[in-house]
């Protein structure tokens, strides 16, 4: 299982902050992962979005990011802290 | 190095006396304080949502608090960051670094205030009139980490 997470407007427009992706080979990289979600329609186009941040079990990372069964990935918009 | 992620206020006077108790060493602490603004991007703001993504939260600041740390000597730093609820003229976030001198104080606490605002995951939700809304980072916070980057560096 990938274990998925979403914040702030991402998780106001998907509406869910948390979810299981079940793991297969063919997931290799955030990227890969994130093609899955796009294309289940309309409303996951938001992680399409030149700006999308992400993180492998809470490190920040890129798209080509490997993913192995059991991590836990995040997309999420820029952060605005401070 | 101290690392808070709180909903509590917090009084920055005695975060500034406390770095400067811990060692007779530091000739030099500088403090940053972020307060919650009633106006931004033309409209009046009543209130301030902070979320974050806790577990990372704690290791993205305490990351960037050891980047500083390898670039400057520094005695001590302190990251405190609020989250939750915010009313204006509320502080959000302290920045505190003890050093010897002035100059590593003063850039070490530009560093680490960069990098936060640019890298750990924090997200303001603003009130306005016209409703509630995500606060849009602002390309000119990714444009400040240029200057601790060296040419062809990105990260």
């Amino acid at each position: 299982m990938i274990q998925l997470q979403f914040f702030a407007r991402y998780r106001d427009v998907l509406g869910r902050d948390a979810e299981q992706m079940p793991w297969d080979a063919e997931l290799r990289t955030l990227e890969d992962v994130r093609a899955r979600l796009l294309a289940r329609g309309e409303a996951w186009q938001v992680l399409a979005e030149q700006r999308l941040m992400c993180a492998r079990n809470q490190e920040l990372c890129n798209l080509s990011t490997p993913v192995v069964d059991g991590d836990e990935v995040a997309f999420f918009p820029p952060v605005t802290g401070g | 190095m101290r690392i808070d992620v709180q909903t509590a206020s917090f009084d920055p006077g005695e975060l500034l006396n406390q770095l400067h108790a811990d060692y007779q060493g530091t000739g030099a602490v500088v403090g940053f304080v972020g307060y919650v603004r009633d106006f931004n991007d033309g409209d009046p703001v009543s209130g301030m949502w902070l979320e974050h993504y806790p577990g990372m939260t704690e290791k993205a600041l305490a990351d960037i608090v050891e980047q500083a740390q390898a670039r400057w000597l520094l005695h001590e730093v302190h990251v405190l960051h609020r989250v939750g609820q915010l009313e204006p003229g509320e502080p959000i976030v302290f920045v505190g670094v003890a050093s010897a001198h002035r100059q590593a104080a003063f850039e070490a606490n530009t560093f680490i205030m960069d990098y936060l605002k640019t890298r750990a995951p924090f997200w303001k939700r603003e009130s306005t009139p016209q409703g509630e809304r995500w606060v849009d980072a602002k390309h000119s916070d990714e444009q400040a980490l240029s200057r601790w980057q060296s040419p062809g560096e990105s990260s």
